[in-house]
């Protein structure tokens, strides 16, 4: 068990595609830090040089405070879990869990014992002559993480070990992997492209983009408090929805009807270079049906009226999809994102508005409706650099703060 | 239809088609128990007829132009037949065998082709698994290095024998000129290293590429996992590589041990046989077609052919219990 430091890590592959750029992150003894980003962001590459399989190219690398740039896989005691199990197939569940035991010369005994106890915490002593060959899915995986935790090691690195399992295997899986790294407090980095996994497994999500750290932070932080528009579309499954919003006469033009904005707002768009166009970021669940809201949170929010495309009623509460006019926000980072997602949740002419309201709402597809949205929770970025301009200290205000 | 009036006609077709049954019998468990009583379903057995069809004109082929020639073979070698004395063809059963299997130059040349195929075959597999690796590993001028590496596989055998051959030729000969005084294709233990030689240095090429197939079957993440679990690079080797590669390696091996059996070019062209460095395959050409004795030559293929079939037997054999993944687990 020991902490992990990455200090101005990169890595540039021979062919010079750089694929992970002056990464710093310091993760705790016992921690459970998710990486996170789109395909091809470099989150394996920075697993693959913690666990020393790649290269670092520059920086440090420091585990349990020892530099370990030049050390061998063999030599960092770490233990790596892979999407695809990498079990080997020649031996039994007892062997593939053993193999890094026998390898550390344990005594016989000693390694029985461990893999026993393992295989008791995995569920897995009924299989344990079986060869992988003969194993689900779900129990692959599974031997796949006995084999980690059989030698108590530094840290356990993940690289998406749930991403070959079906939807609800995936589910009981994610239980099994929280409850092993709380039992055995042991560093852990984890890899994956599931939002859900990121948002519920980790103490901490580092956002990845193109190579370089986005964001670090406890999960509701990064929901509540993205530091730029990537991050803030990234992370929240309906994504945020993003409008043009132009500055004029100190109100905001949007297709939602003219923002009010607060002193602090103002201050920083009146700099000589600040930007005339911005782009304005709002979650589903900020909006409500105006004839739901009450007049305390009228007061912290304005009203449209706008045509009802689709309402999805989940139970609990309803997706209601509005068509607004007006441009699409684009950017750099609004792009990469649709790549990302497979453009469906971005595209469309003008915008639309993914809206989640509560169950009550007598909304129906096709009338006009309107709606209310709450101000506080509103974010504005910049749209040449990403950058959130809401952001006070690391807190998102809203457009109205003072 | 005859599913459900006669299952046991069923069973009967299920044991005697099914191939696996029988090596699983040696072993019986629960679970094979169970399966041998259970009817095939209607749509297992015309699966297993189309089966059938589909294997039926190649095997049909197969039968034709082999089991024809291996069938007469077997009919001449229980004659006395030589060409030279046709009016005492007879025949006599197995004395041609006796005869055979009794005679001294029969036994130095099987040992002689043994020497050469365990020696050649050895040396082959680990040089072969040396440029394997090479050309797996790579990552420049890949192109290059496989096909400078497949040369000698690409020359016509008889061709590179006779530059062997001239090259060991005292006087003439660079190798001969360099390595030895004497003249090393007239003593016998020389002729075999050099004969030995030859035809490693023309299949090695075939051996890597049979097992940079092998080698590429070897998913990354294996070793990733295994660097991790502290292996070293020796241990990934012989611990993850090797058993992983089995099934390739036993092809390459197969492959090149009934290849270095009927070894037979390169002695032609290099000793003549001279010295005792005779193969199975050039004493028995030497009866057959030099002495024109059909029944002693026919013997000797005989002889060959079931000392080729036994080998292959064995390697197969082998397999079984080698492809990772087979459910060999619970058979042992
Ligand atoms: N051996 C290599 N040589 C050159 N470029 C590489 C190599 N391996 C990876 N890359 C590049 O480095 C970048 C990061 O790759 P990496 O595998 O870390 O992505 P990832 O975030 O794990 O993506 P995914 O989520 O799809 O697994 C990619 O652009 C990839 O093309
Ligand atoms: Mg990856």
């Amino acid at each position: 068990m020991a902490e992990i430091v990455l200090d101005k890590v990169s890595k540039k592959f021979p062919d010079g595609t750089t694929a992970v750029r002056d990464v710093d992150l310091e993760i705790a003894d016992g921690e459970f830090v998710i990486l996170v980003g789109p395909s091809g962001c470099g989150k394996s590459t920075t697993l693959n040089m913690i666990a020393g399989l790649e290269d670092i190219s520059s920086g440090e690398l420091r585990i349990g405070g020892q530099r370990v740039n030049d050390k061998a896989p063999r030599d960092r005691d770490i233990a790596m879990v892979f999407q695809s199990y990498a079990l080997y197939p020649n031996m039994t569940v007892r062997e593939n869990m053993a193999f890094p035991l026998r390898l550390a010369k344990l005594d016989k005994e000693t390694i029985t014992q461990k893999v026993e106890e393992a295989a008791k915490v995995l569920e897995l002593t009924p299989l344990l002559d079986r060869k992988p060959a003969n194993l689900s899915g779900g129990q692959r995986q599974r031997v796949a993480m006995g084999r980690a935790i059989v030698r108590q090691p530094k840290a356990f690195l993940m690289d998406e070990p749930l991403s070959n399992l079906d939807a609800k295997l995936r589910v009981q899986m994610r239980t099994v992997v929280s409850r092993l790294q709380k039992q055995l407090g042991t560093t852990t980095v984890y890899v994956t492209h599931d939002q859900t996994e990121a948002m519920t497994l980790g103490d901490r999500v580092v956002i990845m983009r193109g190579g370089a750290v986005q964001q670090v932070g406890p999960p509701q932080e990064l929901y509540d408090h993205p530091n730029n528009l990537f991050v803030a579309g990234f992370i929240g499954s309906p994504s945020m929805n993003f409008l043009t919003a132009t500055v004029e006469d100190g109100t905001l033009r949007t297709a939602l009807g003219d923002v009010p904005i607060g002193d602090r707002i103002r201050r920083e768009l009146e700099g000589a270079d600040a930007p005339r166009d911005l782009i304005l970021g709002i979650r589903p669940e900020h909006f409500e049906d105006a004839e739901l809201v009450d007049e305390e949170s009228r007061r912290r929010g304005m009203e449209f009226t706008a045509p009802v495309d689709i309402v999805e009623s989940m139970g609990s509460d309803k997706y209601v999809y509005l068509s607004v006019e007006g441009e699409r926000a684009t950017s750099a980072e609004l792009e990469e994102l649709a790549a990302d997602a497979g453009a469906a949740d971005f595209s469309g002419a003008g915008s639309n508005l993914v809206t989640r309201l509560s169950a009550e709402s007598t909304v129906t597809e096709g009338e006009d409706r309107r709606v209310w949205f709450n101000l506080e929770k509103i974010h504005l970025f910049d749209p040449s650099d990403g950058r959130n301009l809401t952001l006070h200290e690391g807190r998102a205000a809203g457009a109205l703060a003072d | 239809m005859s599913v459900n009036a006669t299952p046991a006609g069923a069973d009967v077709a299920a044991d005697g088609t099914d191939t696996g049954g029988g090596r699983r019998a040696a072993v019986p468990t629960q679970r094979d128990n169970g399966r041998g009583k259970v009817p095939l379903s209607e749509n297992k057995r015309a699966e297993r007829r189309l089966g059938w069809l589909l294997c039926a004109p190649a095997a049909f082929v197969m039968l034709a132009v082999t089991a024809y020639p291996i069938l007469y073979s077997v009919w001449l070698s229980l004659q006395r037949y030589d060409l030279r004395f046709p009016a005492e063809r007879e025949f006599i059963g197995l004395q041609n065998y006796v005869t055979v299997l009794t005679n001294e130059f029969w036994w130095t040349a099987f040992g002689v082709t043994m020497l050469i195929t365990v020696v050649t075959v050895a040396v082959e597999l680990v040089l072969g698994m040396g440029l394997a690796l090479i050309m797996h590993r790579t990552l420049v001028g890949r192109g290059i290095v496989r096909t400078s590496a497949l040369i000698p596989y690409g020359i016509v055998t008889v061709v590179a024998a006779f530059s062997w051959r001239y090259a060991w030729t005292p006087g003439t000969g660079y190798l001969a000129n360099l390595f030895s005084d004497g003249a090393p294709l007239t003593e016998r233990a020389s002729s075999l290293a050099i004969i030995m030689l030859a035809e490693i240095w023309k299949t090695t090429p075939f051996m890597a590429l049979l097992l940079m197939a092998g080698l590429a079957l070897v998913p990354e993440d294996l070793l990733k996992a295994a660097s991790t679990d502290g292996a070293t690079a020796w241990q990934r080797f012989t611990k993850v590589m090797l058993p992983v590669m089995k099934p390739a390696i036993l092809v390459a091996l197969l492959f090149r041990t009934l290849d270095a059996f009927r070894v037979f070019d390169n002695i032609y062209v290099l000793t003549s046989g001279a010295n005792e460095t005779s193969s199975v395959s050039m004493i028995a050409y030497n009866n057959l077609i030099r002495g024109l004795n059909l029944g002693i030559g026919s013997t000797m293929s005989v002889l060959i052919f079931i000392t080729v079939a036994i080998i292959a037997f064995i390697f197969v054999k082998l397999f079984g219990t080698a492809a990772p993944g087979s459910d060999d687990g619970e058979r042992r």
